[in-house]
């Protein structure tokens, strides 16, 4: 009989290995899932992590890998500060979208307008926006209670709506001849969040994503907030004890993901999608979850964790066009990564015991 | 103009239960899995594969009642990686749900290919003799289909054992303070996995009932949120059978209300109204999540058992 038993601590080795492990057993499931739809495994399996880095076309691949990867880094780090501090913001979706809006009507509002002002404004309100969408969960939670998962979530299908309300209405392009849509910001050269270097995909919202890898390992490694963050989701009532402001760090861990992912929403809108439009949000809100959990919560690990996710987005769409499989494996693929992921933790925090059966005294 | 007048009460009363009854299914379950300490936000997720399940095979067999079981089999097939999950690899729950929320998601659009624009075997509806005949209510309230009234029996079905039976009882004891359950000698996993299940195949069958009498078609991600309130049902209940019921009524209410309001034509834009559900839900969350002194002790704590 097998038998867990609780460590001390959790296991160093472990902690890194976890999530390697659950990508090797990820890949073996998922050959095994297309196997099932009558594709040779093996070829799949490359043609989603092999193909987009180092095949034929990678050339075309790898900056698509960024520009997948950076939204996700940006949104899942805000994510995992509320996480650490058993703070589940799960709405990250509606932020990214309310961030894009917000962001896109004030660069829209200036336009014909030229000027050097205008896109940093856009940078400013689209993060404002975020702020603005994470911070009524935020405010619910602390003054009446209101569980905040399930507060977030139902505003992301309010946000949902509102998106299709103004690409239907006030951002409609006024010279779109009908069709919903906001302008195109890539030809409106002041608004438009444009490639930092040729033919990379590197474009702003991927620096900001490095720039806060490095500001929430800074946070977390020397900062007494992200000790106090980190109290709050281990020791709850030592935390309390210790004089840590509860609401607060509720009100700075989900602005601050709203922020990102308002971030997040502007860049995208504003740069590789380009307009605003009723499908402009592909729930990366929702994968940069899996992105932070894969990543450990650490920095770091999300930033190769993104990576990863990112590649999967393409190499999906690779396996799409060459094998014809179907884009939903995609999203299969992503969930059962963090079904994995989920169940070899348990390597981390307890070890496995092999006993003989004894014979029971009492049930 | 717009046409208010043209909503027929009865017509609504009618539609309140049908839209009521998949939420009603899927928080029955959840709050039978809640009141054991287990909280499982994947219902989103169990739901959807439900509705994927139900309809491909009884779009298959023709037979709605066929597809309904397998419906309420997929959603409890989702439920056991989830116990998997949380009672096995003793995995946080929060996190589990909502892995089990994508996976279903994406599982169920993998299904559901191929199926979009196909119509599913018709469910007949259950006039009960008599009473289908008494004036207003009749049509209203007792020529419903057969899976709405199954939701109210069974809703009465959980009331019963919870409050009144000995298992209740254990379940109970289970989601209040496992550590004293387990000393008692309860098995702790085993009624906790039991819960688990149970919830999984209400939350299949709720999920089914939306794809295959609700719409009925299949679209991915139909259930558009629906899992979502019926957790936020679950805590309006405070964690009693009856106030689900109302709790469900009450959404069936706005959403058939808002329905007809934008079939109507009201001034009102029609994005504004589909939203009305789901701030109703924040809405409702926050009067009444003041005083949650109702909530089961044990609810979303991990066990494991001391030796």
């Amino acid at each position: 009989m097998l038998l867990l038993e609780r460590r001390p601590q959790p296991s160093r080795f472990w902690i890194y290995s976890t999530p390697l492990l659950a990508i090797a057993i990820t890949m073996i499931s998922g050959g095994a899932l297309f196997a099932l739809l009558g594709e040779n495994p093996v070829e799949a399996v490359l043609a989603i992590f092999w193909e987009p880095v180092f095949g034929e076309f990678s050339f075309y691949h790898r900056p698509q890998i960024l520009i997948k990867s950076g939204p996700l880094v940006l949104i899942a780090i805000g994510l995992s500060l509320g996480f650490r501090a058993g703070i589940w913001n799960i709405g990250a979706e509606g932020q990214y979208i309310i961030g894009a809006l917000t962001g896109a009507a004030v660069g829209l509002a200036f336009y014909p307008m030229s000027g050097w002002f205008i896109f940093p404004l856009m940078v400013v309100s689209g993060a404002m926006g975020g702020i603005l969408w994470a911070s009524i969960p935020a405010f619910l939670r602390t003054r009446f209670g209101a569980n905040e998962i399930l507060v977030s979530l139902m505003l992301v299908y309010v946000a949902e709506q509102i998106l299709a309300k103004m690409a239907l209405g006030p951002l409609r392009n006024p010279d779109g001849h009908g069709f919903p849509g906001s302008r195109n910001f890539q030809n409106y050269p002041s608004a438009h969040n444009a490639e930092l270097i040729a033919g990379t995909g590197i474009h702003l919202g991927i620096a900001a994503a490095l720039v806060s890898v490095m500001f929430a390992h800074v946070l977390f490694s020397k900062h007494i907030l992200g000790y106090r963050i980190r109290l709050s989701g281990e020791a709850p009532r030592a935390a309390r004890f210790a004089g840590v402001g509860t609401s607060r760090i509720v009100f700075f861990c989900l602005c601050t993901s709203g922020a990102l992912a308002g971030l997040a929403g502007l860049f995208e809108v504003s740069g590789p999608s380009g307009q605003v439009n009723i499908d402009f949000n592909t729930g990366y809100g929702f994968t940069a979850i899996i992105v932070a959990f894969l990543g450990r919560l650490h920095p770091v690990g999300i930033l190769f964790a993104g990576l990863l996710m990112g590649l999967t987005y393409i190499g999906g769409e690779t396996a799409e066009t060459r094998l014809g499989l179907p884009s939903a494996s995609i999203q299969i693929f992503q969930g059962m990564l963090l079904f994995y992921l989920l169940a070899v933790d348990v390597l981390s925090n307890y070890r496995i015991r092999v006993k003989p059966p004894k014979t029971r005294s009492s049930a | 103009m717009t046409d208010l007048f043209s909503i027929n009460i009865v017509v609504l009363l009618a539609s309140l239960i049908s839209a009521s009854t998949p939420i009603l299914l899927a928080a029955t379950g959840e709050l039978v899995a809640e009141r054991a300490g287990v909280l499982n936000l994947g219902v989103e997720g169990m739901m959807i594969t439900g509705a994927a399940c139900g309809f491909i095979v009884s779009v298959h067999t023709g037979s709605p009642a066929i597809g309904f079981i397998a419906a309420a089999a997929g959603g409890t097939a989702m439920s056991a990686l989830f116990a998997l999950l949380t009672q096995c690899a003793l995995a946080n729950h929060v996190a589990s749900g909502l892995a089990l929320t994508l996976f279903g998601l994406g599982l169920s659009a993998l299904l559901g290919q191929g199926y979009v624009g196909v119509k599913p075997p018709p469910t007949g509806n259950l006039e009960l003799p008599i009473l289908s005949d008494l004036p207003v209510l009749g049509p209203a309230l007792f020529s419903q289909d057969i899976v709405s009234y199954l939701a109210l029996a069974l809703v009465i079905a959980v009331w019963l054992a919870l409050a009144r039976s000995r298992s209740g009882l254990i379940l109970r004891a289970v989601g209040e303070n496992h550590n004293a359950a387990h000393a008692l000698g309860y098995r702790v996993v085993r009624v906790r996995v039991l819960a688990i299940l149970f919830g999984g195949g209400c939350a299949g069958l709720g999920g089914a009932y939306i794809s295959l009498i609700r719409v009925p078609q299949w679209t991915d991600g139909m259930t558009a949120g629906a899992g979502w309130i019926a957790l936020a049902i679950v805590v309006f209940s405070s964690w009693k059978a009856g106030r689900v019921l109302l709790g469900a009524w009450l959404f069936g209410g706005i959403t058939v209300l808002q329905l007809n309001l934008q079939a109507a034509g009201i001034a009102i834009p029609v994005e504004y109204l589909s939203m009305s559900p789901y701030l109703i839900t924040i809405l409702v969350l926050v009067i009444l999540s003041a005083d949650n002194s109702n909530a089961p002790a044990s609810l979303g704590r991990i066990f494991h058992a001391p030796r």
